[in-house]
Order: C-alpha cells, then sequence, then structure tokens
C-alpha cells in the first residue's frame, strides 16, 4: 500500500546506528491536505531523521475500510509505528514545531524528555 | 377523526395538516413515535436525537436502524464514537437486536471508532475525508438507506480546531443529503438549557430534532421524548413519556387520542348481583370503575369478584396488583368464597403484582401495554393505585394513571381501578373525571363497630340506584344489605340488628297487649252478661210479685163490697136517706 510521489524514501548518509523510523502517512489521494502534508514530512524528516526513516503513504480513497480497522477519521494522519509508542498527528504537518513535538524529536516547551 | 384505533386517527390526522403533498418519512418502528410524527422520520434527511447521558439516544437510533433493517428493507450503517462494536452488540442484545446477526446477512454496517484526545497531536488542516468515504464505501456496499452517527460530537473534543470540525460536520451533513440516506445523529445535553447539544450541532441538523429527558423524581425514572422541530411536517408537540422496556423504545403518545373510544350498550356483570341492580343491569362493557374507600372497606374484594365473574364467564381478566403479591390475594379472596386460584391455572387469569416504586411509571405503563397486547383481557382490574396517586409525584402519576386508563379504554377492556381514598373523596378527583362509574365505599362507625356502606356516586349513561347499600362481606363474597332508614338515619351493621329486634320486641308486645285486652273483654262481657241475667231474674220476681199483691189487693176489694152489702140488706136502709139523718 504504497503512494504517490515521493514515497518509500530511504537511507540517508550520515546514518547514525540508531534504529529506522517507520512511519505511515494516510492520505486521501491528491486533496491538498494530502498533498501538502507529503511534501511537509519529507522535508522535516530530511532535516532531522536524515538516512534513519522510512515513510509508508497510505491512501485511503483505494481503501475506505482502512479506516474504520486502523481507527483513521481525519486525513492527514501521521502515525508513528517505530520507536514505539505509536505517536498520531493529524493535519498536513504545517507546523513543523507541532509536528517535532508530536514525533517526539523535539521535546515539549518546558517538559524533559 | 370517525372511527378506528386511535394510532392510526393520529397518524392520519397529522399526516394531513400538511397541506399538499406529503413529506416522504421512513419509520422508525418505535411504537408511538411513528405516530407522532406521522409516519416517521424525514426521509432523505438527517434527524438530530438529543439528551442527556442514559437518556436512551443510542437506544432510539439503533432501534430506527434495527427496524430499518429487518422490517422495512433499508440496511443501515452505525458510526459509533462511543463503546465498542462488541460492547453494544451485547447491550442491546437483552432488547432483541441481534446486531451480530444482521451484520452477518449483510443489513447492517458497525464502525466503531475510539476517540482518544490525548493521543492526537494536531498540526495543520486536515479534514474527515476517510469517514466520509469509508460511509460512502459502506452506503454503496450494503445499499443502506439508514445511517447513524454516534455520537459525533466526541469529535469536538478529539480535535482542538474547533472551526474545521465544524466546518467538516456541515460537509458531512450535505453529504449525507446527497446519498439521500436517513440519518439519526445523536447529540450531548450539555449544561447550557438553552442549547439542544453541547457544540450546537442542530444548527447543522435542521430538519428534525428530538429532545430526550430523563428525570429521576424520588425513586420513579420518567423519561420524556419531545419533537422541537420537524420541518414541513405537522408533529406531536407535547413531551411524551417512553420507556426502554424488553422490547425496546416505546413512546407512549396515548392521551392525545381523541375520546373515540367505541360505545359499548352490551353490560356485564360485577359479580354482584345487587350491584349489577343498582347499575342497571351491570357495567357498560369497556367502561372504567373508579372503587374508592377508606382502609379495609372492601375494595380489592369488589375487584376480585369482577374478575371472577369474567373467568366464570369465560372471558380472560387481568388482575394488576400494586399493593400485594399474587399468593396473598389468592388467599384473601379464598377467605371470602372467591376462588381466584383456579382461575389463574386454567390460564384465564393473569395477576401481576408491581411495586411501583420497582419499576419507573413508563415502565409500568409499557409493561401494561404489553399485558394487554400478549393476554388481550376482556377485564382488568388494578387494585390499589392508590400508592400511585400517594406517591411522590402527584400530577406525573395522575397523567401516566390516565395513560393507563386511556389504554384500557382505547382496547376495549373493561377496568376497574381500586384506590384509597382518605376522608376528603378530592385525592381521587384527579382521575375521578376519567371513570364512567365511581363507586365509594365507605365505613360508618357506630355502636362501637365500622360498617361498610356502598354508593354509587356516578354512573354514565346509566340509570343507578341513589340509594346506600350495606356491604357485607361473607364466606361467599360480597352481599349488599337494604340499610335500615329509621327515625335517628341509617342505620347498619348490628345497630341495624338491634334495631330490628327492638322493633320485634315492640311488636311482640302489642300482640300480647291486645290479646290481654281481649281477654279482659271478653270476661266483662261475660260478667255482664251474667249479672244481666240475675237482674232479668230479679226483675220477673219482681213482676211476678207484683202481680201477686195486686190480685190479693182485687180480691179483698171484693169481698169488701160484698160484706157491705150484705150488712146493707140485713139492716134494710133507705137507699135514699142512707146518708143523712139515718145514722144521725
Amino acid at each position: 500500500m504504497t503512494g504517490p510521489p515521493g514515497a518509500d524514501t530511504g537511507a540517508g548518509a550520515s546514518a547514525p546506528p540508531a534504529e529506522t523510523w517507520e512511519l505511515r502517512l494516510y492520505v486521501t489521494g491528491r486533496s491538498p491536505n494530502s498533498v501538502r502534508a507529503i511534501e511537509n514530512l519529507q522535508r522535516a524528516c530530511e532535516q532531522h531523521l536524515a538516512g534513519q526513516y522510512h515513510i509508508e503513504i497510505v491512501d485511503l480513497l483505494e481503501n475506505p475500510r482502512l479506516a474504520a480497522d486502523d481507527q483513521i477519521l481525519a486525513v492527514p494522519t501521521l502515525v508513528r509505528k517505530i520507536p514505539p509508542p505509536i505517536r498520531k498527528i493529524v493535519g498536513d504537518l504545517s507546523d513543523t514545531d507541532r509536528l517535532l513535538v508530536g514525533l517526539q524529536l523535539r521535546p515539549r516547551k518546558g517538559a524533559p524528555t | 377523526m370517525a372511527s378506528g384505533h386511535g394510532g392510526t386517527d393520529l397518524t392520519s390526522a397529522l399526516a394531513g395538516t400538511d397541506g399538499g403533498p406529503s413529506l416522504p418519512k421512513a419509520p422508525t418502528g418505535i411504537r408511538g413515535l411513528d405516530e407522532i410524527t406521522g409516519g416517521g422520520l424525514p426521509r432523505g434527511r438527517s434527524t438530530l436525537v438529543t439528551g442527556g447521558t442514559g437518556s436512551g439516544k443510542t437506544l432510539l437510533g439503533l432501534q430506527f436502524l434495527v427496524a430499518g433493517a429487518r422490517e422495512y428493507g433499508e440496511p443501515g450503517v452505525l458510526v459509533t464514537f462511543e463503546e465498542s462494536a462488541g460492547k453494544m452488540s451485547a447491550n442491546v442484545a437483552s432488547l432483541g437486536f441481534d446486531l451480530d446477526g444482521l451484520q452477518r446477512d449483510g443489513l447492517l454496517v458497525v464502525h466503531a471508532f475510539r476517540v482518544d484526545p490525548a493521543e492526537i497531536v494536531e498540526s495543520g488542516e486536515f479534514d474527515f475525508e476517510p469517514l466520509f468515504a469509508l460511509l460512502d464505501d459502506t452506503i454503496e456496499r450494503i445499499g443502506a438507506k439508514r445511517v447513524m452517527l454516534d455520537t459525533i460530537e466526541v469529535l469536538f473534543g478529539a480535535f482542538p480546531s474547533q472551526a474545521i470540525v465544524r466546518a467538516e460536520l456541515s460537509r458531512l451533513f450535505r453529504r449525507l443529503e446527497d446519498r439521500a440516506v436517513t440519518a439519526i445523529v445523536t447529540g450531548e445535553q450539555g449544561d447550557n438549557a438553552h442549547a439542544f447539544t453541547r457544540h450546537g450541532i442542530e444548527e447543522y441538523v435542521s430538519d428534525c430534532v428530538i429532545v430526550l429527558s430523563h428525570r429521576m423524581q424520588e425513586e420513579i425514572s420518567t423519561r420524556r421524548l419531545r419533537i422541537v422541530k420537524y420541518r414541513g411536517s405537522a408533529h406531536g408537540t407535547n413531551e411524551y413519556p417512553f420507556l426502554i422496556s424488553g422490547q425496546g423504545f416505546v413512546v407512549l403518545p396515548i392521551t392525545s387520542v381523541a375520546l373515540d373510544y367505541g360505545a359499548s350498550e352490551d353490560r356485564i356483570s360485577t359479580g354482584v348481583a345487587r350491584l349489577d341492580h343498582m347499575l342497571a343491569g351491570g357495567l357498560f362493557r369497556g367502561s372504567t370503575v373508579l372503587v374508592s374507600g377508606t382502609a379495609g372497606t372492601g375494595k380489592s374484594t369488589l375487584g376480585a369478584h369482577l374478575v371472577d365473574a369474567a373467568c366464570a364467564r369465560g372471558e380472560r381478566a387481568l388482575l394488576v396488583l400494586f399493593e400485594e403479591s399474587p399468593d396473598q390475594v389468592i388467599r384473601n379472596m379464598r377467605s371470602v368464597g372467591l376462588d381466584l386460584g383456579r382461575w389463574a391455572e386454567a390460564g384465564l387469569l393473569r395477576m401481576w403484582a408491581a411495586r411501583p416504586t420497582v419499576f419507573g411509571l413508563e415502565t409500568h405503563l409499557a409493561i401494561l401495554a404489553r399485558l394487554i397486547e400478549e393476554f388481550g383481557p376482556a377485564v382488568a382490574v388494578l387494585d390499589g393505585i392508590a400508592s400511585l396517586i400517594h406517591g411522590p409525584s402527584g400530577p406525573e402519576v395522575t397523567s401516566m394513571l390516565a395513560r393507563q386508563i386511556d389504554l384500557l379504554k382505547g382496547a376495549g377492556i373493561t377496568a376497574m381501578a381500586t384506590t384509597l381514598a382518605h376522608a376528603d373523596e378530592t385525592s381521587t378527583v384527579g382521575i375521578s373525571s376519567l371513570v364512567d362509574t365511581w363507586l365509594l365505599l365507605r365505613n360508618v362507625e357506630s355502636d362501637g363497630e365500622r360498617d361498610r356502606l356502598l354508593y354509587v356516586l356516578k354512573s354514565r349513561g346509566s340509570a343507578h340506584s341513589n340509594q346506600v347499600r350495606e356491604f357485607v362481606l361473607t364466606d361467599h363474597g360480597v352481599d349488599l344489605l337494604d340499610v335500615y332508614v329509621g327515625p335517628a338515619g341509617v342505620v347498619t351493621g348490628s345497630g341495624r340488628l338491634v334495631q330490628e329486634a327492638q322493633e320485634r320486641d315492640a311488636e311482640l308486645r302489642r300482640g300480647e297487649e291486645l290479646m290481654r285486652r281481649r281477654r279482659e273483654l271478653r270476661r266483662g262481657i261475660v260478667e255482664a252478661e251474667a249479672r244481666l241475667a240475675v237482674l232479668q231474674d230479679d226483675l220477673a220476681a219482681e213482676r211476678a210479685e207484683l202481680e201477686r199483691i195486686e190480685a190479693r189487693e182485687q180480691r179483698q176489694a171484693a169481698d169488701t163490697e160484698a160484706a157491705r152489702s150484705a150488712l146493707a140488706a140485713r139492716r134494710w136502709a133507705d137507699p135514699a136517706s142512707q146518708g143523712e139523718g139515718g145514722l144521725r
């Protein structure tokens, strides 16, 4: 169930031996929100997780029933599967700060990680 | 409103007031709701059902889906944000809703979403397209005509951007309308008394809004349903009581039904022959009797008589007991010679003991309605409704009783309600206007005992005795006796017996006196006759004496004359000079 353009962006150069981040982004076709989310995610990953991330893009218009199975009400929804725990970030990911907080790449303001 | 059942009349009346082509409607399969809405929910539109927690909104929606799938050939989709699908299936299985079975048969699809706000981080714009796509897919797959979203308001809590949620919901309702599905959307009523829902989703659902409420008053629960809005259709505007019974959701619009029960000329016996006579031949079939009286006046026995008489005729009777258990009643009635147990065994008598506080009032009504439907009694006795009337919430209970009576009347059942009335008769006035016949039983205290009196206070459409009867409980049931009306007013009980004894005494004494007088007189006559005989003897004797004396005098006079003549002859006296000179 891999999606349209720019999916499966994989290995970067300066890869620390750390684990690979498994990210899944639910979208609905080429809707503006979906397109923006893909772009925003890829950009953020390149900046912060270069070489250690894997993005799977799931188009719910291709299989609407997956929404019920995977409990996805809104799109775009980004799910961080690995590392655990599972995190969900809803939106076009235009708010990079909140994206990074959501992915726990950056501590919430004032809170220790 | 010419004839037939009240329900259909109401339905047609409501549908008729639409004017023009009536709005297509989707029946909910909920008894009563289809009547007050004139046929169901607006077809192809969304209806908001809102209410507090536990008010029954989910159940209403489910029943709508289940009825659609089972009875109207309209498969449904349920999207729930509340419970997991499995839990919901289990919860409604007790109501006979086999959600799993319907799903297997492809008549129902349940999508459960668990929404946990703590799990979601928001970053930028989003939409609910997956939900829409899922709905579209499901509707198409099973040919769904009905959709329920329960409770969509959860989304407001789950996503911080209220503006986006609002916009998306607005889009959702337009989508549903485009798909021509009839939808129920549930909402949660918040603290704001002026809003129907916490988040104001009524602004998106403009066709039909139903508000449910659930109040607890002194341990008696009251559920009510109100249609606040139904665009393009007439609808009942009252707050209708409803209940969640073993068969699901039941709305009771019964009092809105017009007074068009058929009036029967047929009379049935009360089981007490003299009471029948007082009522000019018995009770009209299908009429309602109220028997009120103070404690221990024999109200229940009168009810048992009616039941007994009905069963003896081979009719079915329902005895609803608000104060006693069936066994108690059978035992008690046996002591006055009424064997109700045999009727119960024969299946002619159904007894239902219901303590008002155990069930909510609506539940009561629902069970009664079901009993009537299932059992089909010709006669029903509600024994001890006072425990309802004098309960905590007067007006509500009165209206509930009115509905019960209405229910019975509507079904053509001859009904008797017995109630405890206190010294003032006003306590039962609330329902007395609903009944056709009102019998009052009263204790009269005199000479250190209490006696029962029966009055016919009213009897509609029938001549009836205005007399008071003494009411006696014997070992063969109720007996009515004429009361003794003496110079000192009505005398009953042993007072009557004393009075009667005294009268008998007086009578006896008068008889003896007469006899004595007669004897005396007779003796007097005899004596007088005796005296008369003596007197007559005396009289006769005296008469005889007198005659004797007179006879002797005559003889003596004659003798004297004769002697003088002889002397003269001897003297040769000159007769001429006899007097003068002769002797000188």
